[in-house]
C-alpha cells in the first residue's frame, strides 16, 4: 500500500483519474501527517481539516462527473484538481485567519480570498491550512515568527530558512506535495535550498499580489514550492496571470509549456544542450561554506556534461545589493505596515487616546525584527535623509538591474549560482547580529532588486544537509528556467541524494519530541 | 553620515508610532548604527547621472472605468473591528487626550 504522502503531485493526479485513490484519501493522509508532526516541526499555524475535507469531496465529485462523461472530460481536468496544498499565512483565505506570523493580526479573519486563493479554488486544489512564517515576511530562518520557530526535518536543531519556512517544511516533510510562499529578498528560494525542495520566485508582476499581506511592494512576489520541477511549474501556471485588482500585475501571457515539461529524462536533458549559462563570480561570497561551493561546482560540471556552456561572468554591483535592499525594503515596509494600528482590525491595546493606542499596539504587538526594519525604513525616508539613503538606494538598484541586462544582451540563457552561502544553520546561530542573518540572502536579494525570476533546485547534500542551486533568468523566462531545471533534474535522477528523505522525519513524528522553541531555548542555553 | 543618537532613535520611534521601552531603545541604538554602517559602501558609487528605479515593471497609470461595482459587505469589513457601533468603528479619542 503506497504511502500517499510520498507521491509527487502529478502522480497523485494520475491516480485520481484512474480512481485508484480519491482526493479525500489524499487529504486525510496529508492532514494526519501535518497534525502528527506539528509539535516537532511547527510548520502549520492553521490546519483546516473541515475545509480540506469539504474541498476534497468537491474535487471527488468533479472527478466522478468527468469519469462518467468520458475520457475526453477526464483529460480536460486541471492537473491540480484534488491535490493538497499549503498556503503561507499571509495569503488571504476568506473566513480564515491571516496572521502574517504576527501578534498584531492575532484573531483577524480575512473577509475575502486573495487572487491566488480564488485561482486555486477554481482549479480544485485542496487547501489544507496556513503555514508558519517569519513575521511580516521579514527573516531568513523562521525564527522571527510570533508563533514559535519552525524546525528543519533534515536536522531538528536547525532552521528551515525563511521567511517561508513553514511552507517549505510542509512540502519537505511530506505534509503536502505543493505549497505557496512569498519571496521579497529570497524567502522562497533560500528555504527551498535549506529543505531540499524546488522553490521559484517568478518575475515581478507575474503573480497578482491582491489579498497578500504586503511587505515591500516593489519586491514581493508569490511563488510555488514542490518536490519536483514539473509540479512547481504546474502550480505557477495555476496562479500566474493578469489580475486587474493588482495594478502591478502584468498582462504577460502565461505559457502553456509550463504544463508540458518532458516526463522522460532523455528528452528533458536535451534542454541543456547548447545553452549559454553565466556563473557570476561575485556570488561565491567570502565566508561561503567550501563544501556548499563544491556542490555548486559539481552541478556546473554536470550541466557542462549535458552540453551546456558555462562561462564565468561578472555582476559588478553585487556587493552593493545588501545595503540597497536593506534600505529599499524597510522603507517600503515602513509604509506598508503603517496600517497596523489597532483601529480597524486586530487587537487594540492602550487605553487613553489614539496616540497612546498606536504606541502600545504597535510597540507591544510587533516583534523585534519588524520594529527594527520599520525604524530603518522610517529613518531612510525621513526629512534630511531621503536623498542620502532612499533615493541613493533606488539609483544603485538601477545599476544592479543593469548588470543583469548586460548579460541578457550578450545572449546568456540563464545564470547559475548558489542559492545560499550555507546549509541550514542551528537555531540562534545568526540571531545576535542582524547583519549576519541578512547575509543569508546575499545571493538571492539582487534578483528581487532586478525583478527577475529565480529558482532554487536541490543539487546534493553537504554533511547531510541540502544544498540548493539557483538559476536566474531574464524577465518572463520562467518556462526556460523550468526547462533547464528539469534538465538538471533529469541528468541527476540517479544521484544517491535523490530520493533521500529528510533525516529526522521519524523523530519529528514522535509525540513527545521537543517543540522547535524548546530546542532553540536549549541551544541558546548552551551558547553561554 | 553621522550616526544615530539616542534622541534620534526616540524621534524615529515616535514618527513610526512605536512605543519602545528604554531597553529596546538602547538595543536599537546599537543595532541601527551597526546597520547604517553597512550603507556607507553606497557612497563609493557615483550615481549622479543614474535614474532611480522605483519598480522593475514597465506599467504606468493602470486605470479602469469609473463605474460602481460590488464591494465587500459592510458587515464583513467591520467584523474585525475591535469596537463597533452600527456602521462605525469606535476609536479612542483623537483630540483632547484622556
Amino acid at each position: 500500500m503506497t504511502d500517499l504522502t510520498r507521491l509527487l503531485a502529478h502522480d497523485m493526479a494520475a491516480r485520481l483519474r484512474t480512481g485508484e485513490t480519491s482526493s479525500r484519501e489524499l487529504a486525510e493522509a496529508h492532514l494526519n501527517a501535518a497534525e502528527r508532526d506539528n509539535r516537532s516541526l511547527n510548520a502549520w499555524l492553521t490546519i483546516d481539516r473541515d475545509g480540506a475535507i469539504a474541498g476534497a469531496d468537491a474535487a471527488d465529485a468533479r472527478l466522478a462527473a468527468a469519469r462518467a462523461e468520458g475520457p475526453e472530460a477526464v483529460v480536460a481536468l486541471h492537473p491540480l484538481l484534488g491535490i493538497p496544498i499549503a498556503l503561507k499565512d499571509l495569503i488571504s483565505v476568506e473566513g480564515g485567519q491571516c496572521t502574517a506570523g504576527s501578534r498584531i493580526l492575532e484573531g483577524y479573519i480575512a473577509p475575502y480570498d486573495a487572487h491566488i486563493t480564488e485561482r486555486l479554488r477554481d482549479v480544485g486544489a485542496v487547501v489544507l491550512g496556513k503555514t508558519n512564517m517569519d513575521e511580516f515576511a521579514m527573516g531568513s530562518s523562521n525564527e522571527h515568527s510570533a508563533y514559535g520557530p519552525v524546525a528543519n526535518p533534515w536536522d531538528l536543531e536547525t532552521v528551515p530558512g525563511g521567511s517561508s519556512g513553514g511552507s517549505a517544511v510542509a512540502v519537505s516533510a511530506f505534509h503536502a506535495p505543493l505549497s505557496i510562499g512569498t519571496d521579497t529578498g529570497g524567502s522562497i528560494r533560500q528555504p527551498a535550498a535549506l529543505t531540499g525542495i524546488v522553490g521559484l520566485k517568478p518575475t515581478y508582476g507575474r503573480v497578482s499580489r491582491y489579498g497578500i499581506v504586503a511587505f515591500a511592494s516593489s519586491l514581493d512576489q508569490i511563488g510555488p514550492f514542490a518536490r519536483d520541477v514539473r509540479d512547481a511549474a504546474a502550480l505557477l501556471h495555476a496562479i500566474a496571470g493578469r489580475d486587474e485588482r493588482d495594478s502591478t500585475s502584468a498582462p504577460e501571457p502565461v505559457p502553456d509549456s509550463l504544463l508540458h515539461l518532458p516526463a522522460g529524462d532523455d528528452e528533458a536533458a536535451g534542454a541543456l544542450r547548447g545553452k549559454r549559462l553565466g556563473l557570476p563570480r561575485e556570488y561565491f561570497v567570502a565566508g561561503m561554506d567550501p563544501d556548499v561551493e563544491r556542490r555548486i561546482r559539481e552541478a556546473v560540471s554536470a550541466l557542462e556534461g549535458a552540453g551546456a556552456r558555462v562561462e564565468e561572468v561578472s555582476l559588478p554591483h553585487t556587493d552593493y545589493g545588501l545595503a540597497t535592499y536593506y534600505i529599499v525594503a524597510p522603507a517600503e515596509a515602513s509604509a506598508n505596515l503603517a496600517r497596523y494600528d489597532g483601529i480597524r482590525y486586530g487587537p487594540r491595546l492602550g487605553d487613553g487616546d489614539v496616540l497612546g493606542n498606536y504606541l502600545a499596539t504597535r510597540g507591544r504587538l510587533f516583534g523585534p525584527e519588524v520594529k527594527r526594519r520599520i525604524m530603518l525604513g522610517t529613518y531612510a525616508l525621513s526629512a534630511g535623509y531621503y536623498d542620502a539613503y532612499y533615493l541613493k538606494a533606488q539609483k544603485v538598484r538601477t545599476l544592479i538591474k543593469r548588470d543583469f541586462d548586460v548579460l541578457w544582451e550578450q545572449g546568456f540563457d540563464a545564470l547559475v549560482a548558489p542559492t545560499s552561502p550555507s546549509v541550514a544553520f542551528r537555531f540562534g546561530a545568526k540571531m545576535a547580529d542582524p547583519v549576519a542573518m541578512y547575509l543569508s540572502d546575499a545571493c538571492t536579494l539582487p534578483v528581487n532588486m532586478a525583478g527577475l525570476p529565480g529558482i532554487s533546485i536541490p543539487c546534493g547534500l553537504s554533511e547531510g544537509l541540502p544544498v540548493g542551486l539557483q538559476l536566474i533568468g531574464a524577465a518572463w523566462s520562467e518556462a526556460e528556467l523550468f526547462a533547464l531545471s528539469r534538465g538538471y533534474e533529469a541528468i541527476t535522477s540517479s544521484a544517491d541524494w535523490r530520493g533521500m528523505e529528510p533525516a529526522q522525519l521519524a523523530a519529528a513524528a514522535d509525540p513527545a519530541a521537543p517543540t522547535p522553541a524548546e530546542r532553540a531555548a536549549a541551544l541558546s542555553g548552551s551558547h553561554a | 553620515m553621522p550616526g544615530l543618537t539616542r534622541s534620534d532613535v526616540e524621534h524615529v520611534a515616535h514618527l513610526a508610532r512605536l512605543g519602545l521601552t528604554d531597553d529596546e531603545l538602547s538595543l536599537l541604538e546599537g543595532q541601527l548604527n551597526h546597520i547604517l554602517d553597512q550603507y556607507t559602501i553606497l557612497a563609493r558609487l557615483d550615481t549622479e547621472q543614474i535614474p532611480p528605479t522605483a519598480q522593475t515593471i514597465e506599467l504606468e497609470n493602470i486605470l479602469r472605468d469609473d463605474v460602481v461595482r460590488e464591494s465587500l459587505p459592510v458587515d464583513a469589513v467591520l467584523a474585525n473591528a475591535p469596537e463597533r457601533e452600527g456602521d462605525f468603528i469606535v476609536v479612542p479619542p483623537v483630540l483632547g487626550g484622556d
